[in-house]
C-alpha cells in the first residue's frame, strides 16, 4: 500500500539474522515470565494508572498466582501436546504504553470483505487505534471503544463484570493478562438492541523485535440483543510475537451472539486465545474458530450455559501445514436444564503440522434435559502430521443425551476412485474432497458475504495459495516476493 | 411426584447387598505389617526365592520409593497409608498333595464362591488355580495340562520349576517402572499363576484362576504370566472376591501377556472385589496394571472384563501390538453403585502395520458412584494401514451418580484410521413403559434393559462366565433381579 | 476392435479371482455379461477402469489400440471408459453441479478443449437431467448423498450422458429399479447408443435386456467365460438357472 518507506529492508525471517540472533542470545536470560513479574514490581504505578480500585485489586492477586504457578508448562496435562516452552521461555519486548508512532492504521491495512459492511476497531501491537478518541455510540445505542476508557467512564460496569469470568486460576495467561494487561476493546450492546452490522477486530502486529501482546476484551449484550463480532489475528511482518488475548463475554437473556475469529498469522508467531462466555436463559452463541496460519496457536473456549434453554454451537475449522500448531480446547458447561450445546471442530494437517483438540463436555448435576453432542474429525495427509484428540465427557445429570465422536483418517479413497472414473485427476479429486470435508463447517457461516469470502480464502488455503490473509498488504507468506511494510509517518 | 414409582424402584435396586461377603476363619502366616527392605526380605526368605528374585524385588521397591502415587484418575480416596498394610498373608497350611489335604473352611470358601476345586470341574473342563490372600492353594488338573506341554501352576512353582521361562518374560510387558502400583506389586507380589502354552499347542481347556483377599488387612499384591508360543491358543478366566469389612485393602496385581506369532490369548476377568457397603465404608482399592503385547505377527490378545466389585479401580487392560497384523480387543462392562468409584478402560498401542483394535465399553452408574472410561489409543507413524474403532457408552440410573468418557488419540500416520463414537443415556421412559406393558415389573425390566445393553460385550466372555456374569450384574445392581 | 481382453488374470489381496478371461468388443456392439454372485463382474468392470487393489497378473487389456494396463483411473475416463457403478459412492459436501463440471472440463482439457462456459454447462446439465428424469435441482445436493438406491442409478446414467463415453460398462445397474426406473435407464442407454460406441451391461435380469437388446450374451463363472451366445442364452438362462452351466463347467474340467 504504501512504499514510500521500502528503502529501509527488512529481513523476513529473523533467525536468518546473525546479528538479531546474538541480541536474542543475550536476552535469552530473562525468560518472559521473569520479566514480567519484574516489571509488575517496578512499574506498577504505570500499569495501574487507568484502574478503577477493583481491577487495581484484581491484577495483584492475579500477580500473585502468577507468581507461585508461572506460566503453563507442557508437563501439565492440559498443555501436554503443546510446548508452550518454545515461547515461554524465549525473551519479549513488552510495552505499557503505546509507542508514539502507532497512530493510524486503517490506511494501510483493510481486512474488508465485499459487500461485507462492519465497523472496523483496530489495534496494533495490541493498542487500540485512535485511542484517544474516546468511545463510539453508534445510532442505535451500541457503544465500544478502547478498554480503558471504558473503564473510565463506566466503572459500575466494570465492577459487575470485569474479571468475573476469566478466572485466574485457569492458567498463568489468564493471570498475566489480568495482572498487567493495558487495553483492548470493551463493546456494549443495550437490550433489545438488534445490531445490523457485524463488529471487526482486526489485531495487527508489526514490530521490528520479538514483541509480547496483551489484550483484554469485555463484551456484554443486553437482554433480548444480538450481535456478531468478528475477531481477526493477523500479523504483516515475520518476527515472532505472542499474543495473549482474554475476552470475557455476556449474553444476556434471549441474546443472541455470533463470533467468528480468523486466525492468519505467521509462521513464527504464537497465539493465546482465551474466551470465557457466560450465558443466560434462552440465549444462543455460535462460535466459528478459523484457524488458517500460525505458528502455536491455542485457543480456549469456556462456555457456561447458565440459564435455561440456552444453546451454544462451537465450530471450528484449522487447516494446517509446514510446522504449525494449533490447540483447541473446548470447554462448555452446562449447568442449567434443557440447555444444548453442538460442538464440532474439524482439521486438515499436511507437511509436519499437529493439532490438539480437547473439548471437554461437563453436564452438572441440576443440568437435566441436557442434549450436548461432540465431534472432532481429522485428517492426515502426510507420514508426519499428526493429531491428539481428545473428546472428553463428565457427567452427573442422568436425563441426557450426549454423544461425542472423534475420527482420524484421510480421504474416502472410494470416492477418490469415483471422481477419477469420471476422469477428475487425483490432485483435483484431493482438493474436491478436502473442500467438501470443511464445508460442514463454512456452510454454519450465517452472514453470507463473510462465507463466500471464507469459503474463497479456504479454497486458497488448500491450494497453497493463502498464506496470509490476501487482502494484507504485505503478503508475507509467499516466498518470492520481499513486502515491506512501514507506517506512513505523515498520516499521523 | 410424590410417589414416583421409578425413583423408588430405583432406590431399591440400587441398594442391593454384597453377596460374597462371608469371611472364612483360616490359621493365616502373617508378614509383619509395613512395608521396609525387611519386608521384601521376609517375603522373599518365605518364598524360599532364589537370590535374582529377591533382587528384582528390591529394585522394584527402591524405584518405588522415589515415585508418587498417581492423581490424574477421576478417583478420590483417603490417602493410603502404605504402612498399615500387611503385605503378605498366607494360609498356613501348606505343600498340598491331594485335595483332601486342603483346608475344609477353604474348600468351604470355595464352594460358597460356586467354585470347586474338585473334580466337578472336570465336567465343565476348566482348570483351576486358587489364589487366597497371597498364595496359590491349589492348581487342579496339572496332569491334562502337561499332556500337551502346558504349565499352569502358581507363580512360586514357576519360579522354583522354569527359572528361565520367568528370568525371560516377567517384567517383559510391564516393566517395574511402569507406574507406582506396578512398581509396588514388582517390590511385594506374593504369587499368582504363571501360564504357558507351547508351540502349535490349543490349550484343551479353559485356564481359570480365583483371587479371594480374606485376612484383614492385607493387601493381595499377585502377578499373572501367560506366554503363548507361535500358533497357540488359550482362554484365561480370573474371577476375584473378597470378605465384608470396614477398612479398606488394598489390591495392586499385574498381569502380563505375550503372544508371539499367530497366537491368540483370551482374557476374561469377572471382578467383583468387596465393593464397599452403602455408604461407602469398607470395599477394595483395585489398582491393576494388565498389559498384552502382541510380539509376533499375526497375534491377537483380547481383553474382556466385568466389573462389578471394588470400592476403587484403576485399571487399563491394554495391548501393545507389535507385531505385523496383530489384533487388539477391549470389551468391558463396569457397573458402580453406592458410592464405588470406577476408572477403567484400556490402551491401545499400534506399532505394527495393518494392526487392528477394538474397544466396546459399556459403563453403568448407580447410587452416587462415578464411573469413567479412560482409553488411548496410539497409532505409531510405522503403523500403516491400522485401524482402530471404539464405543464407549454410558448409562446413568437415577440423578445422583456420574459418567464419565475421557478417551485419547493419537495418531501419527496418515493411512490409518481411528473412530471413536460414544452416547449416554438413561434408561428411557418408553423402554420401561414398553416392558410394564408386556407385564415385566420395572426391577426386572431394568435388569433386562441393563443386561440388553451390556449384551455386547457378555458375548464375548466364555459360557462358565457368562451367566455369572449377567448374576453379578443383576445383584450389582438390584439384588433380585436374575 | 474397441476393446480386447486377452487372457486376463486379476488377483486381489493375492487371491485370483479372474482367471484368464477373454473378451473382444466391437464399436456399436452390446454385450451383456451375467453370472452368479461372486464370480468376478464386478472385479472385470474395476479392471478394465483401473482400480487400485486389483492387481492384474497376466494379460493385456487393449482399448482403441492401447494396452491401457498401467494406465491412471482418470486416464482411461477420460477416453472415454465410464462405468455405471454397482454400488455409486456418496461424496458428502460435494455438489453435483461442481462435480460433474469438474468432470467435464477435466475430459475437455484431455482432449485439449477450453472448459465448458457456465451457462452452456447448465443448459448441459438440464438436458440430460430430462434425459433422465431427474427432477430434483442437483446443484445443492451432494454427489449421491441421500439419493435413494433408484436415484443413484438414474444419476449414474445421468452422468453417463454428460459424458458422453465409447465404452460404458453398467454394472447391475438394473438392480432393484422398479420398472419405471428401468425404462429411464433403458432410455438413458438408447440415447447414447450409436454405431461409435459400445455398452458392457452387467446383470443378472433378462428385464434390461428387453430394453436394451444385447449382440452378445457372455456367462461370466469362477473367474472365466464359459458360455457366450447370442441374446437367446438369456433368455435360457433366466428360464434355466446358472446350475446346468455351472455342471457344464465342472464336468468340463
Ligand atoms: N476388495 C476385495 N477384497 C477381497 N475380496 C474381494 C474384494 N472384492 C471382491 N472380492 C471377492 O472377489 C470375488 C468376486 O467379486 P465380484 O467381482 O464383486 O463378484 P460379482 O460382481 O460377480 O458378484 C468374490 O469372491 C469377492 O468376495
Ligand atoms: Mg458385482
Amino acid at each position: 500500500m504504501n512504499g514510500s518507506k521500502s528503502s529501509i529492508m527488512r529481513v523476513p525471517d529473523i533467525t536468518n539474522s546473525p546479528k538479531v540472533m546474538e541480541n536474542m542470545k543475550l536476552l535469552k536470560e530473562i525468560p518472559l515470565g521473569e520479566m514480567l513479574i519484574d516489571r509488575f514490581q517496578n512499574q506498577f504505578d504505570v500499569i495501574t494508572a487507568n484502574d478503577i480500585p477493583a481491577v487495581t485489586a484484581m491484577r495483584k492477586e492475579a500477580m500473585n498466582h502468577f507468581i507461585s504457578n508461572g506460566f503453563p508448562s507442557s508437563s501439565d496435562e492440559k498443555w501436554r501436546h503443546t510446548e508452550i516452552e518454545s515461547l515461554t521461555e524465549e525473551n519479549f519486548q513488552y510495552y505499557l504504553k503505546p509507542l508514539d508512532s502507532e497512530q493510524d492504521i486503517e490506511d494501510l491495512f483493510k481486512c474488508e470483505v465485499h459487500d461485507f459492511d462492519t465497523e472496523i476497531i483496530s489495534l496494533l501491537n495490541g493498542w487500540y487505534v485512535n485511542k484517544h478518541a474516546g468511545l463510539t455510540t453508534l445510532p442505535n445505542g451500541i457503544v465500544y471503544g478502547s478498554l480503558t476508557n471504558a473503564m473510565k467512564l463506566y466503572p459500575e460496569l466494570f465492577e459487575q463484570y470485569y474479571g468475573n469470568l476469566a478466572d485466574i486460576q485457569v492458567n498463568g495467561f489468564v493471570s498475566v493478562n489480568t495482572a498487567m494487561v493495558q487495553d483492548g476493546v470493551f463493546i456494549y450492546i443495550p437490550d433489545g438492541v438488534y445490531a445490523e452490522k457485524t463488529i471487526q477486530i482486526i489485531k495487527l502486529i508489526d514490530k521490528k523485535e520479538q514483541l509480547f501482546v496483551q489484550n483484554r476484551n469485555l463484551i456484554i449484550l443486553g437482554k433480548n440483543s444480538s450481535f456478531s463480532l468478528m475477531h481477526c489475528d493477523d500479523s504483516i511482518n515475520h518476527f515472532s510475537s505472542l499474543i495473549n488475548t482474554v475476552t470475557e463475554v455476556y449474553v444476556g437473556e434471549n441474546a443472541h451472539f455470533n463470533l467468528y475469529k480468523l486466525q492468519n498469522l505467521n509462521n513464527q508467531s504464537g497465539l493465546i486465545n482465551s474466551t470465557f462466555i457466560h450465558q443466560e436463559a434462552n440465549s444462543t452463541t455460535k462460535s466459528n474458530t478459523l484457524t488458517f496460519n500460525g505458528g502455536m496457536i491455542r485457543n480456549n473456549i469456556n462456555i457456561d450455559l447458565q440459564g435455561e434453554n440456552a444453546h451454544a454451537d462451537v465450530l471450528g475449522l484449522y487447516l494446517m501445514d509446514k510446522n504449525q500448531h494449533v490447540d483447541n480446547q473446548i470447554y462448555i458447561k452446562h449447568n442449567a436444564a434443557h440447555c444444548t450445546s453442538n460442538e464440532k471442530f474439524k482439521g486438515i494437517l499436511d507437511d509436519e503440522a499437529s493439532a490438539v483438540f480437547n473439548g471437554y463436555i461437563y453436564v452438572a448435576r441440576n443440568a437435566q434435559k441436557t442434549n450436548a453432542y461432540q465431534n472432532n474429525n481429522n485428517i492426515l495427509l502426510t507420514p508426519k502430521a499428526t493429531i491428539n484428540s481428545m473428546p472428553f465427557l463428565e457427567i452427573y445429570a442422568d436425563d441426557v443425551k450426549c454423544s461425542h465422536g472423534a475420527t482420524i483418517g484421510q480421504l474416502d479413497q472410494e470416492a477418490m476412485f469415483y471422481m477419477r472414473q469420471r476422469g477428475i485427476s487425483s490432485s483435483n479429486a484431493r482438493l474436491l474432497l478436502m473442500y467438501a470435508f470443511t464445508a460442514e463447517i463454512i456452510n454454519q457461516i450465517s452472514i453470507e458475504a463473510l462465507r463466500k469470502r471464507i469459503d474463497d480464502m479456504v479454497k486458497k488455503r488448500l491450494r497453497g495459495e493463502l498464506s496470509v490473509c490476501e487482502k494484507c498488504v504485505l503478503h508475507c507468506g509467499s516466498p518470492d516476493k520481499e513486502y515491506h511494510f512501514e507506517i506512513d509517518m505523515s498520516k499521523i | 411426584m410424590e410417589n414416583n414409582p421409578g425413583t423408588n424402584i430405583l432406590d431399591e435396586v440400587t441398594q442391593g447387598d454384597y453377596k460374597f461377603g462371608f469371611y472364612t476363619d483360616i490359621e493365616n502366616d502373617f508378614a509383619p505389617r509395613g512395608l521396609t527392605e525387611e519386608t521384601i526380605h521376609f517375603i522373599s526368605a518365605k518364598k524360599e526365592e532364589p537370590e535374582w528374585m529377591l533382587q528384582f524385588r528390591l529394585k522394584a521397591f527402591r524405584h518405588w520409593l522415589t515415585l508418587k502415587e498417581p492423581e490424574w484418575a477421576h478417583l478420590h480416596h483417603r490417602p493410603i497409608n502404605y504402612q498399615d498394610i500387611i503385605y503378605y498373608a498366607a494360609p498356613k497350611k501348606k505343600e498340598l498333595a491331594s485335595l483332601d489335604e486342603v483346608d475344609p473352611e477353604l474348600l468351604e470358601t470355595f464352594n460358597k464362591l460356586g467354585i470347586s476345586l474338585d473334580e466337578q470341574k472336570k465336567l465343565t473342563g476348566v482348570a483351576v488355580d486358587a489364589v487366597i490372600d497371597s498364595v496359590s492353594v491349589k492348581t487342579t488338573f496339572q496332569d491334562t495340562l502337561g499332556k500337551h506341554g502346558v504349565i499352569f501352576c502358581s507363580f512360586s512353582e514357576a519360579v522354583k520349576n522354569h527359572p528361565e521361562l520367568i528370568k525371560k518374560y516377567m517384567g517383559s510387558v510391564v516393566q517395574y517402572t511402569d507406574n507406582y502400583f506396578a512398581a509396588l506389586n514388582s517390590a511385594v507380589f506374593s504369587d499368582g499363576s504363571f501360564c504357558f502354552i507351547p508351540n502349535d499347542v490349543r490349550c484343551p481347556l479353559e485356564l481359570s484362576t480365583y483371587f479371594r483377599i480374606n485376612a484383614a488387612n492385607t493387601g493381595q499384591f499377585e502377578r499373572t504370566l501367560i506366554v503363548a508360543e507361535s500358533n497357540s491358543y488359550v482362554s484365561y478366566m480370573e474371577g476375584c472376591t473378597a470378605p465384608m469389612r470396614d477398612e479398606n485393602q488394598l489390591h495392586a496385581a499385574i498381569v502380563e501377556i505375550v503372544a508371539m506369532e499367530n497366537a491368540e490369548v483370551k482374557y476374561s476377568t469377572v471382578q467383583n472385589w468387596y465393593p464397599g457397603d452403602k455408604n461407602g465404608i469398607g470395599g477394595i482399592y483395585n489398582f491393576v496394571t494388565k498389559r498384552g503385547l502382541c510380539k509376533g505377527n499375526n497375534s491377537k490378545i483380547s481383553w474382556t472384563q466385568v466389573e462389578t466389585g471394588s470400592a476403587i479401580t484403576w485399571k487399563y487392560p491394554s495391548c501393545v501390538l507389535m507385531g505385523d497384523n496383530s489384533v487388539g480387543e477391549f470389551y468391558s462392562v463396569a457397573v458402580t453403585n453406592h458410592y464405588q468409584q470406577a476408572d477403567t478402560g484400556t490402551k491401545m498401542i499400534h506399532l505394527g502395520k495393518n494392526t487392528r483394535s477394538t474397544i466396546i465399553s459399556k459403563g453403568i452408574s448407580a447410587g452416587k458412584s462415578n464411573n469413567s472410561y479412560r482409553g488411548l489409543v496410539k497409532i505409531l507413524p510405522n503403523a500403516s494401514n491400522s485401524r482402530n474403532f471404539s464405543q464407549c457408552d454410558s448409562l446413568l440410573l437415577g440423578d445422583k451418580c456420574g459418567a464419565h468418557t475421557f478417551p485419547y488419540i493419537q495418531a501419527g500416520n496418515e493411512t490409518s484410521i481411528v473412530e471413536h463414537e460414544a452416547t449416554t443415556s438413561k434408561i428411557s421412559e418408553d423402554q420401561l413403559f414398553y416392558c410394564n406393558q408386556r407385564g415385566i415389573n420395572t426391577e426386572k425390566a431394568i435388569g433386562l434393559i441393563v443386561n440388553g445393553y451390556a449384551k455386547e460385550v457378555l458375548n464375548k466372555l466364555p459360557m462358565e462366565f457368562a451367566v455369572e456374569a449377567q448374576k453379578l450384574l443383576a445383584i450389582t445392581l438390584e439384588g433380585s433381579v436374575g | 476392435m474397441l476393446l480386447n481382453i486377452k487372457n486376463l488374470h486379476v488377483s486381489i489381496n493375492g487371491k485370483e479371482i479372474i482367471k484368464g478371461l477373454n473378451l473382444g468388443v466391437n464399436k456399436g456392439e452390446v454385450h451383456a455379461i451375467m453370472g452368479p454372485n461372486g464370480t468376478g463382474k464386478s472385479t472385470l468392470a474395476a479392471a478394465i477402469t483401473g482400480r487400485e487393489g486389483y492387481e492384474i497378473t497376466q494379460g493385456e487389456i487393449w482399448y482403441k489400440n492401447k494396452n491401457i494396463i498401467g494406465m491412471p483411473a482418470e486416464e482411461r475416463a477420460n477416453e472415454g471408459i465410464f462405468l455405471s457403478f454397482q454400488y455409486p459412492v456418496e461424496i458428502p459436501g460435494v455438489s453435483m453441479t461442481n462435480f460433474m463440471r469438474t468432470a467435464l472440463n477435466a475430459q475437455r482439457e484431455y482432449h485439449e478443449l477450453p472448459a465448458i462456459p457456465a451457462g452452456e454447462f447448465l443448459k448441459l446439465m438440464e438436458e440430460k437431467k430430462n434425459l433422465v428424469e431427474i427432477h430434483s435441482k442437483l446443484n445443492n445436493r451432494s454427489v449421491n448423498e441421500g439419493f435413494s438406491g433408484g436415484e443413484k442409478k438414474k444419476n449414474e446414467i445421468f452422468q453417463m450422458a454428460m459424458l458422453q463415453p465409447s465404452l460404458a460398462i453398467l454394472d447391475e445397474t438394473d438392480s432393484g429399479l422398479d420398472i419405471d426406473a428401468l425404462k429411464v435407464v433403458a432410455k438413458g442407454v438408447t440415447g447414447l447408443r450409436s454405431e461409435e460406441n459400445a455398452f458392457i451391461v452387467i446383470t443378472h435380469y433378462q428385464r434390461l435386456l428387453d430394453y436394451i437388446v444385447p449382440d452378445f450374451v457372455h456367462v461370466l463363472f469362477d473367474g472365466k467365460i464359459v458360455k457366450s451366445g447370442g441374446k437367446n442364452l438369456a433368455l435360457e438362462l433366466e428360464e434355466k438357472g446358472y446350475e446346468w452351466i455351472k455342471e457344464q463347467y465342472h464336468a468340463g474340467s
